[in-house]
């Protein structure tokens, strides 16, 4: 919309800007548990020694995010004594006076900057085939859109309240590096991402397939196939040297208090169960559902005893570990292997096909579905670390637009369980 | 890309900012006994669903006119009757009579809500889009652009209890425009009978179409026009208020509610005249209420009379658009018992010569907007305001590049300069004079919002906010009615030499 050409960033801003002051809309809506999870970890990092942090528990909503994210907490909590002091008291549950609401939500306003940054950085990466005249038909101004504008990433972020924005931010960030053929920056990137949020483990093998064999063979041989001889010592040990010190940096204070052990379990928590409270809609769901309808046909036609089946249901809302009626029940260890076999055929293609980085952004779209559909304990949410890297790809082909409008269509809908009051759904 | 599809993702954007504005507070929420409009929208579904139609004006012991009493036109009635039906077969104890007075629950506040945005939605949303879509000599791009300024207007978001009457103008202002004379009138008199601050802009529409019939020559095809115009007007009247013409004692009791004029010449805080002049002086205890409803009718008659006898003698598009903003202008700078919503009733003409005067439109869309602000701070819409306001500039900026444009053409003010250049040398330097104009003004409302919204007033002047703002505005308005009128005024010279633009 506005003059052609000349305007340069102009529309970029407008939209950046546009989308914050929605953001400002929505800090009245309703927020879910997630804002005292937030609320409580800003307590608990203000008040308590790093030594304590990932053993404090007055509160059921405990230290489960690697310690970069409790670091941030930390910077926060010293913003927020200027907002409310009242929010910093561990003992205060549920406390969400309206300043400690206007804090939270204009915390994740204000983070959602990397985000922009990020958008921006893909938008440079983005070219389509046809350049077109007409702004809007710029490939660039549609990504930026879909990237901005992002309503799954609205609704998860600014009604039900979590951090992904920065997260995603350096998500995008990291593969826009790898685009620019940056390559260490992005891996540094990466690795400062998993020790915010663990979650984007899913995605590590398409990252460590393709540096290994992007970045550390520097040359193919002319059919593209390895050229073993170009392996670069020196590249795999940067590499290698960055993970270490980024891994030092966050979980070295805990290695020498000897709370690593605490720490593992704390972010890995196998014992919430296969699916979430709410289920995600993936295989698992599907498994359970049908196991399920086994169960009640069995009772019904009388090949099981009504007293042998457990009572714990699965779709109480409840979070805790039971086992399966009829198919055998489902171990960690076999969502493992799931997840690793699907993932298989897109790290081969990466491997011996590669197709520099939009090869790899394909890869990783597809590590993440694939363990969206098999993980453990899947949230819904983490559909959106497959829609937003596919964006990338749909602003510039017909065929991965028509996927993105399946996935995001879907995808989004089935992140209305997570708005609980009328308004907000409409 | 397709002019509709951009059309729709921008209605889709006016509904979702409106739709996100009502989560906040609204008018009255949590503070009895009186509560505040929202009330009086449930209690008028209360008063018209239990009570036969002879009552609803009347003070009885069923209809207490103390409490929110209808001082609308029948159309309002009759469309708060159409939403108690509705609310009947949700929930009856909304409008249970008597016992559901100060009734507030999320089901009842989703669906005020929801009936106002439907409102708007089958009346003013169209209004605007086809209102855009037809706009002659303009691109795609601007036509969009309009549209999406004019729904991102921060006025009527803010104040969202239904604007039906406004879209009717607007429909009015439309039918015009294709020269649907007929359906013009008809549309006009829906939206009167809607609300009766709409006479504001009853002179332009009379003026223009009187104007269109003379032109067509009095003896011939005028007469006929006139007749048929005059026929529809009193039809329209009649088919309204026909439940109320029985008895004279209904209608005069009616009209009694709908101008209450011993109420004295203004209430509250109005970016008025005669609000700011009270600071100075107190007219309330200087003049009489006869002496006061002379000077203010007076004064409003002076001051629209010659946009109007222009109108008259050369009905022009253009001119009749003009002289709907000054007409609501003066109205509501001179006249009695002024509220401070009816600033929509000047921002909705405004708002159509967006894409002509996008830098005088954009800067009285923002003053409007803040006189408002006394009343967004009591209903808690402070978030709300500066977001939309925000939102609004930027847009505006973005489509119009507001800022660029301050030549004298882009003003529309050529000729007037041409004659005052003689007089005022200084007037080479217009463009820069308006911006710096501008910008002081846009920062010294950002200051008193600030100070508003943060610092307590003193003792001693405990309303020292809320008359600031009006002042300010009442100066603003003061300007932009000479504005106006002199584009209006000063067009006449080069009336025949300009190309025809809507």
């Amino acid at each position: 919309m506005a003059a052609a050409g000349g305007s340069g960033g102009c529309w970029f801003l407008a939209l950046a800007l546009g989308v914050s002051l929605l953001k400002c809309l929505l800090i009245p809506t309703y927020h879910s548990t997630d804002f005292e999870v937030h609320r409580n970890w800003l307590a608990i990092t203000h008040n308590l020694p790093v030594s304590e942090w990932y053993y404090e528990a007055t509160s059921e909503w405990t230290l489960d995010y690697p310690p970069f994210f409790a670091w941030f907490e930390y910077a926060l909590s010293h913003v927020a004594k200027y907002f409310d002091q009242e929010m910093l008291v561990i003992q205060n549950l549920n406390y969400s006076s309206h300043a400690t609401v206007f804090f939270q939500r204009l915390s994740v306003i204000f983070t959602d900057i990397l985000f922009v940054y990020a958008a921006r950085e893909c938008c440079r990466c983005v070219n389509g085939k046809r350049p077109g005249k007409e702004l809007l038909e710029k490939p660039m101004f549609v990504l930026a859109v879909l990237l901005l504008w992002n309503f799954g990433l609205l609704i998860v972020d600014h009604i039900h309240f979590q951090y992904n924005g920065f997260l995603f931010g350096l998500m995008l960030l990291s593969v826009a590096r790898l685009f620019q053929k940056r390559h260490l920056e992005g891996a540094l990137l990466f690795a400062v991402l998993l020790h915010f949020k663990h979650i984007y483990i899913y995605v590590a093998p398409a990252y460590c397939v393709y540096l290994l064999r992007s970045y550390c063979f520097t040359a193919n041989k002319a059919d593209g196939s390895l050229k073993w001889s170009s392996f670069s010592f020196l590249r795999i040990t940067l590499l290698g040297l960055i993970v270490c010190l980024v891994s030092a940096l966050s979980l070295g204070p805990f290695a020498v208090l000897g709370q690593l052990p605490q720490v593992i379990s704390r972010l890995f928590p196998f014992k919430r169960g296969l699916c979430h409270a709410y289920w995600a809609p993936n295989f698992w769901a599907l498994y359970n559902a049908v196991d399920k309808t086994l169960a009640v046909v069995g009772i019904k036609y009388k090949f099981l005893d009504p007293e042998k089946i457990p009572k714990a249901s699965m779709t109480g809302g409840l979070v805790q570990e039971f086992q399966h009626t009829v198919l055998p029940s489902v171990t960690p260890l076999a969502t493992l292997i799931c997840t690793f076999i699907s993932i298989l055929p897109s790290v081969f293609c990466l491997w011996f096909k590669p197709q520099g980085p939009r090869g790899f952004l394909q890869c990783l779209i597809l590590c993440a579905l694939s363990s969206f559909m098999f993980g453990w304990h899947v949230h819904e949410k983490a559909i959106l670390l497959a829609i937003l890297p596919l964006s990338l790809l749909s602003v510039e082909s017909p065929k991965h637009a028509g996927i993105y409008l399946i996935l995001t269509t879907t995808g989004h809908f089935s992140l209305f369980p997570l708005l609980f009051t009328p308004p907000g759904k409409v | 890309m397709e002019k509709w599809s951009l059309m729709t993702i921008t209605v889709l954007l006016g509904l979702i900012v409106r739709w996100m504005v009502s989560f906040g507070s609204y008018s009255g929420a949590g503070k009895p006994p009186m509560y505040g409009d929202y009330e009086a929208q449930r209690h008028w579904q209360e008063v018209t669903y239990n009570l036969p139609i002879k009552q609803w004006y009347f003070n009885t012991s069923d209809n207490n006119l103390q409490y929110w009493g209808l001082d609308y036109p029948p159309l309002t009635a009759y469309h708060s009757l159409l939403c108690a039906y509705v609310a009947k077969l949700i929930n009856p104890d909304w409008i249970a009579l008597h016992t559901s007075r100060g009734y507030e629950s999320q089901p009842h506040k989703l669906f005020m809500r929801a009936t106002v945005l439907i409102a708007d939605l089958l009346v003013y949303i169209p209004a605007v889009i086809l209102y855009c879509c037809y706009l002659k000599e303009t691109s795609t791009k601007k036509k969009i652009a309009s549209a999406l300024c004019i729904l991102l207007y921060p006025g009527l978001i803010l104040i969202d209890y239904g604007h039906f009457h406004l879209g009717f103008a607007l429909w009015g202002v439309l039918s015009l425009s294709y020269d649907w004379d007929l359906l013009g009138s008809l549309a006009f008199c829906l939206a009167i009978n809607y609300k009766q601050m709409e006479l504001y802009h009853s002179l332009p529409f009379f003026c223009y179409l009187l104007g269109k019939c003379f032109q067509k020559g009095l003896t011939g095809k005028g007469l006929v026009l006139l007749i048929k115009i005059a026929f529809t007007v009193v039809a329209s009247f009649a088919i309204c208020w026909l439940p109320f013409c029985t008895e004279v004692e209904q209608i005069l009791q009616v009209l009694r509610r709908l101008f209450p004029i011993d109420r004295g010449l203004f209430e509250d805080k109005v970016a008025n005249i005669w609000c700011s002049l009270n600071v100075l002086i107190k007219i309330k205890n200087v003049m009489s209420p006869q002496t006061q409803l002379k000077l203010s009718f007076a004064f409003t008659f002076l001051t629209l009379l010659p946009a109007c006898i222009k109108l008259t003698l050369q009905p022009s598009l253009r001119g009749f658009k003009f002289a709907m903003i000054s007409c609501a202008l003066s109205f509501f700078l001179f006249s009695f018992q002024v509220h401070e919503k009816s600033i929509l009733l000047v921002s909705i003409p405004v708002c159509l010569m967006l894409n002509e005067i996008p830098l005088m439109s954009t800067w009285f869309l923002l003053v409007s907007t803040f006189s408002l602000l006394p009343l967004l701070l009591k209903d808690g819409l402070l978030l709300a305001y500066v977001v939309t306001t925000l939102a609004f500039l930027t847009v505006c900026e973005t489509s119009f590049s507001i800022f660029e444009k301050t030549s004298e053409e882009d003003l529309q003010l050529k000729s007037f300069s041409l004659s005052i250049r003689g007089y005022i040398p200084s007037f080479k330097a217009f463009p820069k004079i308006i911006k710096s104009l501008f910008i002081v003004s846009v920062t010294l409302m950002g200051i008193l919002t600030l100070m508003s919204a943060t610092l307590t007033p003193p003792q001693k002047l405990p309303d020292l906010f809320p008359v600031s703002v009006s002042v300010v505005s009442c100066l603003h308005f003061l300007f932009f009615l000479m504005y106006f009128n002199a584009v209006v005024l000063w067009d006449s010279r080069n009336g025949r030499n300009q190309k025809k633009i809507h």
